[in-house]
């Protein structure tokens, strides 16, 4: 274990929505290699709080990297350094005497709130178009009633673990949601209960998609790069081999 | 009424459940389910309800509500619906569907149940909880949940603690994410359809309740500021857990009480709010910087050997180096039987016994160590590094990341933290808390596992709670509605919105030198120290004393900067911050008045020769129900004013389980 660290911050401040908003630059010292990134803000935080300036405002809840609440762009990088979610960087990724700039989440499709907190709510949006099944409690055949093949399920698993941050959208050049909604696709369109749905799905999810003002997939890949739960890009062409047969074969 | 006891509570008339129909345990479900009043389809569209919280238990019923046809509004303070914290639930979901042939029935999962729950939780909800739980797999299973299968196509199951057979589903580390996604889904679903409305960045602030029933919410939202009153028939709250009270658990950051603790203000009593689990298997403390423990999964025991060393003078040396012959596996040698498996609780204890003698691990944290193994070398040897990657990999990569050691070469070192609360805002068997039209799901409420929870048991009751209990009694309810309309500008309404904008103004207003967090830490400092592990009668006094002064402190000396009509982190910080300051006390005071020791609640004056919990039956078999006291205000004590608790006691009938004395040996 190695001794406090000594960091220079530019971090984003934005009073609200309207607000133009601008990078300020603090110092901290003393900051332990094992605090997490979010536990070194915190230490800001408290800073602030003494000098009677108001704290950055950032999301986080679980701190566990499950969640999907926080998000930052750490020196350009979604989520920072590491392939984790951001409340999971460990200060010892960075180096002492380092210069860290911390934004927001960029995207039309998701309006920063205040500071560092953006609003990710075109997410629940895409999943209400389409991203089930319908199936109401009660109904439900007996569980083992429909085996599934190992292979399938495990990709379905695979798909299933997306936490819905946004780090995909923010890394990507278009702010395009297509990691975050082929996760989806592919999780529900590997299993046998997500069959009957399939094609419509796709076709509400995309549309919702769009509407939302997020940009298209020109396969850069940056998305599957920034994720932290590691969603393979192939899932993005899940999607879009559904899509086409959705529209060929069901009239879209 | 009596006299004040120890000077700091009275006692009330007993409170009693009402609702539970007479006859045989396993009919009991069937006929209140037939007995409780219907709503015509026609209308249940005029009849609404407000559901807080959006976890396996409050978005499932909003999900179920929804489909049936009622007018649901749903709250959360997250962002989302799908972040709530039962995301963060690991291990598994148990159900008594006997898949594996090894003698399991819904009675033994309610046998495991109770006696894991130390004989202090109420039967007849949890025959109904083991009742409903296959149900639960079969709706997951159907909304796409990918729980963990074999090759054969069928579902996986794997064991947990304190019990002998393997009911457990779950889908790698990850099986709260997916049964939460899979409530959210379905609960999408319906804010698609137009049954629900969802409200996301909304706190709750203040109950309302009109002639008697609790009729709509206060809400803050937390993004404007704005102060909102929303009205319905009935409201359910599904807030869950109080264990941030301690500061440093394995709750999400904004876990709080508030919602629960103005209902209690209003009348809600609060069910066993001492009983705490600490949960055996969650990554030490590391330094002060620390905001929130990390939990490894329960299902870890199954394969890791935990020791320590046998003797004081190894407890430094690298752990690779100790020969076999010099190690401790101090469970499986006091608990031949369950080994690594044991309940929660005495897990726990152990732990903490051999740190105290001095055999902890890792780091100094004063004069201790705290830390014992979790070793997989074995495990490795028999199973291969690829088997257990594939079954615990996301955890190993996880405590890495944490940590920064290889878990694969060196064992891990866990310790205790608080993880959850099995007390909670007492209810009847239709979920229904002493006000009327006030129901409480999931963790919120108490009902389920008396003095500590059995492992991937709190996601079972969630969505037992959400999917099949809760609709199918609140019915019985709604059916004696809809309710008179209530205006907007009723007194009842104008007095909640009132208290709710002056204590936010005064919480800015004070103005004074420490931080929110400051005085959470300092709360949860007093809290692990006296009302945490281990409690003894002159701890907890002074315990309560600590508390009531740090509260005094808090409303003279914090400082929240920033106003109320925008995102302002420091105020929501500073209103949870407040209520667990309230709290804190309370579960004090039911652990004081507790003198036995059961499941999580370890009284010292009150052990077995060998050092086990020694319960009471005979003065304490009993569910503790606390009404508020209210108290005068003191105008040297600014801040909300706190009087003392009546405690209301609700025996504890045993029909169908023999009492006995738990042993895992």
């Amino acid at each position: 274990m190695s001794g406090g660290m000594n960091l220079t911050l530019r971090i984003w401040r934005q009073d609200g929505p309207s607000d133009r908003g601008h990078l300020k630059t603090y110092e901290v010292s003393d900051i332990s290699p094992d605090m997490s990134f979010l536990e070194m803000l915190d230490v800001l935080n408290e800073q602030l709080n003494a000098k009677g300036e108001e704290p950055i405002a950032f999301d986080s809840d679980c701190r566990e990297g499950i969640c999907g609440m926080c998000g930052l762009m750490i020196s350009g990088d979604a989520h920072g350094p590491e392939k984790t979610t951001t409340c999971q960087l460990h200060m010892r990724s960075f180096k002492n005497g380092e210069t860290i700039t911390i934004e927001p989440w960029r995207a039309d499709a998701f309006p920063v709130i205040k500071d560092l907190v953006v609003n990710r709510s075109a997410f629940d949006r895409i999943i209400q178009a389409g991203g089930f099944i319908s199936v109401n409690t009660g109904s439900a055949p007996e569980a083992n009633a429909a085996p599934v093949p190992k292979p399938k399920a495990d990709r379905a698993f695979q798909a299933a673990e997306c936490i819905g941050c946004g780090a995909c959208v923010a890394a990507c050049p278009n702010a395009a949601g297509m990691l975050f909604m082929g996760a989806k696709i592919t999780h529900l369109g590997e299993l046998p209960q997500g069959q009957p749905e399939r094609w419509m799905r796709v076709v509400k999810m995309v549309a919702q998609h769009d509407a939302e003002g997020f940009g298209g997939c020109t396969n850069t890949g940056a998305c599957t790069v920034a994720c932290p739960k590691g969603i393979p890009q192939d899932v993005i062409s899940t999607l879009n081999k559904d899509l086409r047969y959705a529209m060929t074969h069901h009239g879209g | 009424m009596t006299e004040l006891i120890h000077g700091m509570y009275a006692e009330g008339a007993p409170v009693v459940d009402t609702k539970a129909p007479a006859g045989p345990i396993d009919k009991k479900w069937t006929k209140r389910k037939f007995e409780a009043s219907l709503v015509n389809p026609a209308n249940r569209r005029k009849l609404s309800v407000i559901i807080v919280g959006t976890g396996l238990a409050g978005g499932a019923a909003a999900a179920t509500l929804g489909e049936a046809g009622y007018h649901v509004k749903s709250f959360c303070y997250q962002d989302s619906p799908r972040r709530a914290h039962s995301i963060a639930a690991q291990g598994g979901i148990n159900a008594a569907k006997n898949y594996k042939e090894d003698g399991d029935s819904t009675y033994r999962l309610f046998y495991d149940t109770v006696k894991g729950g130390d004989y202090r939780a109420r039967e007849t909800n949890v025959y109904r909880l083991a009742e409903v739980s296959a149900n639960i797999i079969d709706q997951c299973v159907a909304q796409g949940v990918p729980f963990a299968r074999e090759y054969g196509g069928l579902l996986d199951n794997r064991s947990f603690g304190g019990v002998q057979v393997s009911r457990t589903f779950y889908a790698r580390g990850q099986t709260g994410q997916q049964l939460l996604i899979g409530a959210y889904q379905a609960l999408e679903r319906q804010v698609s359809a137009g049954t629900v409305e969802q409200f996301v960045r909304h706190e709750m602030l203040e109950l309302i309740i009109e002639d008697g029933r609790a009729r709509g919410i206060v809400a803050r939202d937390l993004v404007t500021g704005e102060i909102e009153t929303h009205l319905a028939d009935a409201v359910v709250l599904a807030s869950g857990g109080y264990g941030n009270v301690f500061f440093l658990s394995t709750n999400a950051m904004g876990s709080n009480v508030t919602a629960s603790w103005r209902a209690h203000r209003k009348g809600a009593y609060f069910g066993n709010p001492c009983y705490t689990q600490i949960h055996p298997t969650c990554i030490p403390v590391s330094g002060d910087h620390q905001s929130k423990l990390t939990l490894m999964s329960e299902s870890l025991r199954n394969d890791g050997r935990i020791w320590v060393p046998k003797r004081r003078e190894d407890c430094d040396k690298d752990p690779r180096q100790i020969p076999e012959a010099d190690r401790d596996y101090y469970l499986e040698r006091i608990y031949p039987a369950f080994g690594n498996l044991v309940p929660r609780d005495i897990a726990s204890r152990q732990a903490k016994n051999v740190c105290d003698e001095g055999r902890g691990v890792g780091p100094m944290v004063g004069d201790f160590r705290r830390g014992v193994y979790l070793d997989f070398s074995e495990a490795i040897e028999r199973l291969g590094k690829a088997a257990v990657e594939a079954k615990y990999g996301n955890l190993f990569d996880m405590y890495a990341r944490i940590t920064g050691e290889n878990p694969y070469e060196v064992p891990m070192r866990i310790y205790p933290a608080v993880h959850y609360t099995m007390g909670g805002l007492w209810v009847d068997y239709d979920l229904q808390s002493s006000i009327p039209g006030l129901f409480v799901t999931g963790e919120a409420n108490f009902s389920d596992h008396g003095a500590n929870r059995l492992g991937a048991s709190a996601l079972m009751q969630g969505l037992a709670d959400g999917y099949f209990v809760l609709p199918n009694t609140i019915r019985d309810y709604l059916a004696k509605g809809p309710f008179p309309k209530i205006d907007a500008h009723a007194p009842s309404v104008m007095a909640a919105r009132a208290s709710v904008e002056e204590r936010t103004a005064r919480l800015l207003a004070v103005n004074g030198q420490r931080s929110v967090d400051s005085f959470h830490k300092e709360l949860g400092h007093i809290m692990w120290e006296y009302c945490g592990m281990e409690r003894t009668e002159t701890g907890l006094l002074k315990a309560i004393d600590l508390i009531r002064g740090l509260r005094a402190e808090f409303w003279r000396n914090v400082k929240v900067l920033g106003s109320a009509d925008t995102l302002n982190q420091s105020l929501e910080k500073a209103g949870r911050v407040a209520d667990f300051l309230e709290l804190g006390e309370l579960m004090c005071i039911d652990a004081l008045h507790r003198a036995e020791s059961c499941g999580g609640h370890f009284r010292a004056e009150s052990q077995t020769e060998d050092g086990e919990a020694l319960r009471h039956d005979d003065q304490f078999l009993y569910v503790a129900a606390w009404e508020f006291g209210a108290g005068t205000p003191d105008p040297n004590q600014p801040g909300d004013s706190m009087g003392a608790p009546v405690l209301h006691k609700e025996d504890l009938v045993y029909e169908a389980i023999e009492l006995k004395q738990r042993s895992y040996k």
